[in-house]
Protein backbone atom coordinates (compact mmCIF):
# COMPACT_ATOMS: atom_id res chain seq x y z
CA UNK A 1 0.00 0.00 0.00
CA UNK A 2 1.50 3.23 -0.87
CA UNK A 3 0.85 6.66 0.78
CA UNK A 4 1.99 9.88 0.60
CA UNK A 5 2.72 12.39 2.88
CA UNK A 6 -0.79 14.18 3.42
CA UNK A 7 -2.56 11.17 3.40
CA UNK A 8 -0.58 9.80 6.34
CA UNK A 9 -0.76 13.05 7.92
CA UNK A 10 -4.61 12.93 8.44
CA UNK A 11 -4.73 9.69 9.11
CA UNK A 12 -2.25 10.12 12.11
CA UNK A 13 -4.25 13.69 13.26
CA UNK A 14 -7.94 11.44 12.83
CA UNK A 15 -6.68 8.75 14.77
CA UNK A 16 -5.31 11.50 17.70
CA UNK A 17 -8.39 13.37 18.04
CA UNK A 18 -9.79 9.71 18.83
CA UNK A 19 -7.52 9.15 20.79
CA UNK A 20 -7.75 12.10 22.81
CA UNK A 21 -11.61 11.22 22.94
CA UNK A 22 -11.48 8.27 24.00
CA UNK A 23 -9.67 9.32 26.82
CA UNK A 24 -12.27 11.86 27.87
CA UNK A 25 -15.06 9.03 27.91
CA UNK A 26 -13.18 7.25 30.12
CA UNK A 27 -12.88 10.16 32.29
CA UNK A 28 -16.59 10.93 32.16
CA UNK A 29 -17.40 7.18 32.91
CA UNK A 30 -15.11 7.43 36.03
CA UNK A 31 -17.15 10.85 37.81
CA UNK A 32 -20.69 10.25 39.24
CA UNK A 33 -22.65 12.59 36.80
CA UNK A 34 -23.81 15.67 38.45
CA UNK A 35 -21.75 15.40 41.26
CA UNK A 36 -19.75 18.18 42.57
CA UNK A 37 -17.17 18.96 45.15
CA UNK A 38 -16.33 21.87 47.61
CA UNK A 39 -13.85 22.91 50.38
CA UNK A 40 -15.38 22.98 54.00
CA UNK A 41 -17.33 26.51 53.84
CA UNK A 42 -15.96 27.26 57.62
CA UNK A 43 -12.56 26.20 56.74
CA UNK A 44 -9.53 28.21 57.86
CA UNK A 45 -7.48 29.33 55.04
CA UNK A 46 -4.21 31.21 53.88
CA UNK A 47 -1.57 31.32 51.38
CA UNK A 48 0.88 30.20 53.53
CA UNK A 49 0.64 28.67 57.20
CA UNK A 50 3.24 29.21 59.10
CA UNK A 51 4.46 28.88 62.95
CA UNK A 52 6.03 30.85 65.68
CA UNK A 53 7.36 28.90 68.74
CA UNK A 54 7.60 31.35 71.53
CA UNK A 55 9.89 29.16 73.64
CA UNK A 56 9.82 31.94 75.92
CA UNK A 57 6.33 30.83 76.77
CA UNK A 58 7.30 27.28 77.78
CA UNK A 59 8.14 27.24 81.26
CA UNK A 60 7.32 24.15 83.17
CA UNK A 61 7.80 20.37 82.04
CA UNK A 62 4.04 20.19 81.68
CA UNK A 63 3.98 23.10 79.04
CA UNK A 64 5.91 20.71 76.82
CA UNK A 65 3.44 17.72 77.80
CA UNK A 66 0.06 19.17 76.85
CA UNK A 67 1.49 20.37 73.94
CA UNK A 68 2.76 17.20 72.68
CA UNK A 69 0.26 14.73 74.04
CA UNK A 70 -2.77 16.82 72.71
CA UNK A 71 -1.14 16.12 69.07
CA UNK A 72 -0.03 12.18 69.95
CA UNK A 73 -3.69 11.54 71.17
CA UNK A 74 -5.40 13.72 68.25
CA UNK A 75 -3.76 11.87 65.60
CA UNK A 76 -3.23 8.37 66.91
CA UNK A 77 0.60 8.76 67.08
CA UNK A 78 2.08 5.50 68.63
CA UNK A 79 4.27 5.25 71.26
CA UNK A 80 7.20 3.48 71.04
CA UNK A 81 9.90 4.03 73.75
CA UNK A 82 13.41 2.55 71.48
CA UNK A 83 14.10 5.58 69.77
CA UNK A 84 15.27 3.76 66.80
CA UNK A 85 11.27 2.94 66.16
CA UNK A 86 10.16 6.27 67.49
CA UNK A 87 7.54 7.48 66.00
CA UNK A 88 7.59 11.53 66.11
CA UNK A 89 4.96 14.19 65.27
CA UNK A 90 6.10 17.20 67.74
CA UNK A 91 8.67 16.50 69.86
CA UNK A 92 11.44 18.37 72.23
CA UNK A 93 15.31 18.10 71.92
CA UNK A 94 18.43 20.01 73.10
CA UNK A 95 19.32 23.66 71.92
CA UNK A 96 22.44 21.65 70.77
CA UNK A 97 20.47 19.41 68.31
CA UNK A 98 17.85 21.78 67.66
CA UNK A 99 20.36 24.54 66.23
CA UNK A 100 23.67 22.92 65.37
CA UNK A 101 24.60 25.66 62.95
CA UNK A 102 24.04 28.62 65.65
CA UNK A 103 25.23 26.86 68.81
CA UNK A 104 28.10 27.55 70.68
CA UNK A 105 29.76 27.14 73.62
CA UNK A 106 28.95 30.60 75.46
CA UNK A 107 25.13 30.32 75.54
CA UNK A 108 23.66 31.32 78.67
CA UNK A 109 23.03 28.37 80.60
CA UNK A 110 18.91 28.79 80.59
CA UNK A 111 19.24 28.37 76.49
CA UNK A 112 21.33 25.37 76.80
CA UNK A 113 19.74 23.47 79.41
CA UNK A 114 16.28 24.11 77.74
CA UNK A 115 14.01 21.69 75.57
CA UNK A 116 13.39 23.37 72.08
CA UNK A 117 9.79 22.27 70.28
CA UNK A 118 10.36 20.15 67.34
CA UNK A 119 8.01 19.50 64.31
CA UNK A 120 7.83 19.49 61.07
CA UNK A 121 8.98 22.67 59.27
CA UNK A 122 6.57 22.86 56.37
CA UNK A 123 9.17 23.96 54.20
CA UNK A 124 8.32 26.12 51.20
CA UNK A 125 10.83 24.13 49.56
CA UNK A 126 10.64 20.73 50.39
CA UNK A 127 13.62 18.47 49.85
CA UNK A 128 11.20 15.63 50.68
CA UNK A 129 8.90 16.23 48.12
CA UNK A 130 11.47 16.35 45.68
CA UNK A 131 12.88 12.98 46.17
CA UNK A 132 9.44 11.25 46.81
CA UNK A 133 9.13 8.68 44.03
CA UNK A 134 5.65 8.17 44.24
CA UNK A 135 3.87 11.90 44.90
CA UNK A 136 3.03 10.79 48.39
CA UNK A 137 4.42 13.77 49.82
CA UNK A 138 2.98 16.98 48.20
CA UNK A 139 2.62 20.86 49.06
CA UNK A 140 -0.67 21.86 49.19
CA UNK A 141 -1.35 25.04 47.75
CA UNK A 142 -1.77 26.77 51.45
CA UNK A 143 2.07 25.40 52.06
CA UNK A 144 0.96 22.71 54.22
CA UNK A 145 4.02 19.51 53.41
CA UNK A 146 1.20 16.28 53.05
CA UNK A 147 1.61 12.81 53.10
CA UNK A 148 -0.67 10.92 51.35
CA UNK A 149 -0.34 7.53 53.50
CA UNK A 150 -2.37 5.66 50.89
CA UNK A 151 0.64 5.98 48.58
CA UNK A 152 3.31 5.84 50.58
CA UNK A 153 5.67 2.76 49.58
CA UNK A 154 7.91 3.03 52.13
CA UNK A 155 11.10 3.78 50.91
CA UNK A 156 12.28 6.11 53.30
CA UNK A 157 13.76 8.65 50.65
CA UNK A 158 11.93 11.16 52.14
CA UNK A 159 13.61 10.79 55.72
CA UNK A 160 16.90 11.09 54.18
CA UNK A 161 16.22 14.30 52.57
CA UNK A 162 14.62 15.57 55.81
CA UNK A 163 17.80 17.69 57.63
CA UNK A 164 15.11 18.06 60.69
CA UNK A 165 14.58 14.41 61.42
CA UNK A 166 10.49 15.11 60.62
CA UNK A 167 9.58 12.12 59.25
CA UNK A 168 9.31 8.17 61.07
CA UNK A 169 8.80 5.34 59.81
CA UNK A 170 6.87 3.01 61.01
CA UNK A 171 8.90 -0.02 62.16
CA UNK A 172 6.58 -1.69 64.33
CA UNK A 173 2.80 -2.09 63.82
CA UNK A 174 1.62 1.15 64.65
CA UNK A 175 -1.47 -0.16 66.40
CA UNK A 176 -0.32 -2.08 68.89
CA UNK A 177 1.27 1.10 70.25
CA UNK A 178 -1.43 3.43 71.13
CA UNK A 179 -3.24 3.60 74.12
CA UNK A 180 -6.50 5.31 73.13
CA UNK A 181 -7.31 5.59 69.30
CA UNK A 182 -9.10 8.45 68.00
CA UNK A 183 -12.20 7.16 66.43
CA UNK A 184 -12.03 10.01 64.38
CA UNK A 185 -8.91 9.75 62.89
CA UNK A 186 -6.97 6.81 61.12
CA UNK A 187 -3.82 5.51 62.56
CA UNK A 188 -0.98 4.53 60.29
CA UNK A 189 -0.06 1.21 59.02
CA UNK A 190 3.56 -0.66 58.93
CA UNK A 191 5.73 0.43 56.79
CA UNK A 192 4.96 4.10 55.91
CA UNK A 193 6.34 7.01 56.87
CA UNK A 194 4.42 9.62 59.03
CA UNK A 195 4.82 13.11 60.37
CA UNK A 196 3.32 16.28 61.54
CA UNK A 197 0.90 17.31 59.08
CA UNK A 198 -0.17 20.98 60.44
CA UNK A 199 -3.61 19.94 61.27
CA UNK A 200 -4.43 19.69 57.94
CA UNK A 201 -8.25 17.55 58.52
CA UNK A 202 -8.36 20.83 62.01
CA UNK A 203 -7.96 23.47 59.60
CA UNK A 204 -10.66 21.93 56.93
CA UNK A 205 -13.43 22.08 60.13
CA UNK A 206 -12.23 25.71 61.10
CA UNK A 207 -9.89 24.57 64.11
CA UNK A 208 -6.56 25.70 64.71
CA UNK A 209 -3.72 22.47 64.73
CA UNK A 210 -4.42 20.67 67.97
CA UNK A 211 -0.94 21.74 69.61
CA UNK A 212 -2.01 24.96 68.82
CA UNK A 213 -4.97 25.19 70.82
CA UNK A 214 -3.38 23.17 73.81
CA UNK A 215 -0.20 25.84 74.03
CA UNK A 216 -1.88 28.68 75.79
CA UNK A 217 -0.61 31.44 72.94
CA UNK A 218 3.10 29.63 72.95
CA UNK A 219 2.85 28.49 69.90
CA UNK A 220 1.55 30.98 67.18
CA UNK A 221 -0.54 30.06 63.56
CA UNK A 222 -1.25 31.93 60.90
CA UNK A 223 -1.25 33.52 57.26
CA UNK A 224 2.43 34.45 56.59
CA UNK A 225 1.01 36.05 53.45
CA UNK A 226 -1.35 38.31 55.27
CA UNK A 227 0.12 41.38 56.48
CA UNK A 228 -2.14 41.32 59.45
CA UNK A 229 -1.86 38.22 60.75
CA UNK A 230 -0.76 37.34 64.44
CA UNK A 231 2.70 35.38 62.81
CA UNK A 232 3.59 38.74 60.77
CA UNK A 233 2.35 40.96 63.37
CA UNK A 234 5.00 39.20 65.65
CA UNK A 235 7.81 38.65 62.83
CA UNK A 236 7.95 42.26 62.65
CA UNK A 237 8.34 43.00 66.00
CA UNK A 238 11.14 40.38 67.01
CA UNK A 239 14.06 38.76 65.90
CA UNK A 240 13.61 35.12 65.35
CA UNK A 241 15.51 32.19 64.23
CA UNK A 242 14.82 29.18 61.88
CA UNK A 243 16.33 25.78 61.91
CA UNK A 244 19.02 25.65 59.53
CA UNK A 245 17.83 28.28 57.60
CA UNK A 246 21.39 28.22 55.42
CA UNK A 247 20.35 24.73 53.57
CA UNK A 248 17.73 26.97 51.73
CA UNK A 249 14.65 24.50 52.53
CA UNK A 250 12.78 28.03 53.38
CA UNK A 251 10.97 26.33 56.74
CA UNK A 252 7.78 27.54 58.16
CA UNK A 253 8.74 27.05 62.18
CA UNK A 254 9.92 30.33 63.22
CA UNK A 255 11.57 30.28 66.91
CA UNK A 256 11.42 33.12 69.03
CA UNK A 257 14.38 32.71 71.51
CA UNK B 1 4.85 -43.47 19.73
CA UNK B 2 8.03 -43.65 22.66
CA UNK B 3 7.22 -44.32 25.65
CA UNK B 4 3.62 -43.71 24.40
CA UNK B 5 1.93 -45.28 28.08
CA UNK B 6 4.12 -42.86 30.48
CA UNK B 7 3.05 -40.14 28.24
CA UNK B 8 -0.30 -40.97 28.63
CA UNK B 9 -0.47 -41.51 32.34
CA UNK B 10 1.29 -37.92 32.38
CA UNK B 11 -1.34 -36.90 30.11
CA UNK B 12 -4.05 -38.38 32.66
CA UNK B 13 -2.27 -36.60 35.80
CA UNK B 14 -2.14 -33.09 34.27
CA UNK B 15 -5.73 -33.27 33.22
CA UNK B 16 -6.75 -34.54 36.79
CA UNK B 17 -4.75 -31.50 38.31
CA UNK B 18 -5.95 -28.78 36.46
CA UNK B 19 -10.16 -29.92 36.03
CA UNK B 20 -9.74 -30.89 40.05
CA UNK B 21 -10.47 -27.20 41.33
CA UNK B 22 -13.64 -26.89 38.62
CA UNK B 23 -14.73 -30.67 39.43
CA UNK B 24 -14.09 -30.45 43.61
CA UNK B 25 -16.26 -27.49 43.56
CA UNK B 26 -19.20 -28.95 41.66
CA UNK B 27 -22.25 -29.01 43.49
CA UNK B 28 -21.73 -27.30 46.11
CA UNK B 29 -23.45 -24.11 47.19
CA UNK B 30 -22.14 -21.01 48.66
CA UNK B 31 -24.29 -18.68 50.48
CA UNK B 32 -24.94 -15.76 48.40
CA UNK B 33 -23.98 -12.56 50.05
CA UNK B 34 -26.28 -10.60 51.54
CA UNK B 35 -25.15 -7.29 53.45
CA UNK B 36 -27.22 -5.77 55.71
CA UNK B 37 -28.53 -2.43 56.01
CA UNK B 38 -30.41 -2.89 59.08
CA UNK B 39 -28.04 -1.00 61.65
CA UNK B 40 -29.56 1.02 64.88
CA UNK B 41 -28.47 4.22 63.23
CA UNK B 42 -29.87 3.56 59.74
CA UNK B 43 -33.16 2.58 61.67
CA UNK B 44 -33.21 5.61 63.27
CA UNK B 45 -33.31 8.06 60.67
CA UNK B 46 -37.26 8.39 59.30
CA UNK B 47 -37.99 6.46 56.12
CA UNK B 48 -37.53 9.32 53.55
CA UNK B 49 -33.98 10.05 55.03
CA UNK B 50 -32.73 6.42 54.66
CA UNK B 51 -30.47 7.60 51.57
CA UNK B 52 -27.03 6.57 50.87
CA UNK B 53 -24.57 9.88 49.62
CA UNK B 54 -25.70 8.21 45.90
CA UNK B 55 -28.65 5.77 44.70
CA UNK B 56 -28.36 2.43 45.48
CA UNK B 57 -27.17 0.29 42.35
CA UNK B 58 -24.80 3.61 41.88
CA UNK B 59 -23.18 2.24 45.10
CA UNK B 60 -22.84 -1.41 44.99
CA UNK B 61 -21.71 -0.68 41.57
CA UNK B 62 -19.76 2.15 41.81
CA UNK B 63 -18.55 2.61 45.48
CA UNK B 64 -14.72 1.45 45.02
CA UNK B 65 -14.81 4.48 42.74
CA UNK B 66 -16.49 6.90 44.75
CA UNK B 67 -14.00 6.28 47.73
CA UNK B 68 -11.27 6.30 45.65
CA UNK B 69 -12.02 10.19 44.38
CA UNK B 70 -13.31 10.98 47.87
CA UNK B 71 -9.69 10.28 49.19
CA UNK B 72 -7.99 11.92 45.93
CA UNK B 73 -10.18 15.17 46.83
CA UNK B 74 -9.67 15.32 50.41
CA UNK B 75 -6.06 14.33 50.76
CA UNK B 76 -4.90 16.15 47.22
CA UNK B 77 -7.53 18.63 46.63
CA UNK B 78 -8.48 20.03 50.24
CA UNK B 79 -12.18 19.64 49.17
CA UNK B 80 -13.73 18.34 52.02
CA UNK B 81 -17.52 18.17 51.08
CA UNK B 82 -19.52 16.27 48.53
CA UNK B 83 -22.14 17.35 46.85
CA UNK B 84 -24.44 14.73 45.46
CA UNK B 85 -26.61 14.40 42.01
CA UNK B 86 -29.28 15.57 44.20
CA UNK B 87 -27.46 18.47 45.85
CA UNK B 88 -26.97 17.34 49.52
CA UNK B 89 -24.22 17.96 51.53
CA UNK B 90 -21.81 15.71 52.46
CA UNK B 91 -18.51 15.30 54.80
CA UNK B 92 -16.39 12.88 52.59
CA UNK B 93 -14.83 10.68 55.07
CA UNK B 94 -14.63 6.94 55.56
CA UNK B 95 -14.17 7.07 59.00
CA UNK B 96 -16.58 9.75 59.64
CA UNK B 97 -19.45 9.91 56.98
CA UNK B 98 -19.93 5.89 55.59
CA UNK B 99 -19.33 4.08 58.95
CA UNK B 100 -21.41 6.48 60.85
CA UNK B 101 -24.41 4.53 59.20
CA UNK B 102 -22.89 1.56 58.54
CA UNK B 103 -21.65 0.31 61.74
CA UNK B 104 -22.15 -3.27 60.81
CA UNK B 105 -18.33 -3.64 58.76
CA UNK B 106 -18.72 -7.73 58.96
CA UNK B 107 -21.96 -7.72 57.60
CA UNK B 108 -21.96 -4.89 55.31
CA UNK B 109 -18.27 -4.73 54.08
CA UNK B 110 -16.50 -8.10 54.80
CA UNK B 111 -20.09 -9.64 52.94
CA UNK B 112 -19.19 -9.47 50.04
CA UNK B 113 -15.86 -8.55 50.08
CA UNK B 114 -15.24 -12.48 50.96
CA UNK B 115 -17.60 -13.72 48.52
CA UNK B 116 -15.73 -11.65 45.93
CA UNK B 117 -12.07 -12.48 47.58
CA UNK B 118 -11.17 -8.93 47.20
CA UNK B 119 -9.23 -7.64 50.33
CA UNK B 120 -9.24 -3.82 50.08
CA UNK B 121 -6.58 -2.64 52.91
CA UNK B 122 -8.94 0.33 54.37
CA UNK B 123 -8.70 -0.61 57.87
CA UNK B 124 -5.04 -0.99 57.88
CA UNK B 125 -5.43 2.39 58.93
CA UNK B 126 -8.94 3.43 59.40
CA UNK B 127 -10.41 2.36 62.53
CA UNK B 128 -13.74 0.15 61.64
CA UNK B 129 -16.58 0.90 64.09
CA UNK B 130 -16.95 -1.27 67.01
CA UNK B 131 -19.30 -4.11 66.84
CA UNK B 132 -20.60 -6.97 68.97
CA UNK B 133 -19.71 -10.08 68.05
CA UNK B 134 -22.29 -12.13 66.59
Amino acid sequence: MSMNRREFLKIAGASAILGFGGISAIDALEKVEGAQVLSELKALKAKRWAMIVDIKKFKTEEDYKKVINACNHIHNVPQIANPKHAVKWIWTDTYERTFPDLEYEYAPEEIKQKPFIMLCNHCDNPPCVRVCPVKATFKREDGIVMQDMHRCIGCKFCMAACPYGSRSYNFLPPRSYIKEENKEFPTRTLGVVEKCIFCYERLDKGLPPACVEASNGALIFGDLADPNSEVRKVLSANYVIRRKSELGTRPMVWYLI
Amino acid sequence: MYNGGKIIIGLLIFVGIVTFPILYDRGKVTAKPDPKIDTPEILKLPENERKCVESKAFMTKEHMKLLNQWRDWVVRDANGIYINTEGKRYTMSLQNTCMKCHSNKKKFCDECHNYADVKPYCWDCHIAPKEKET
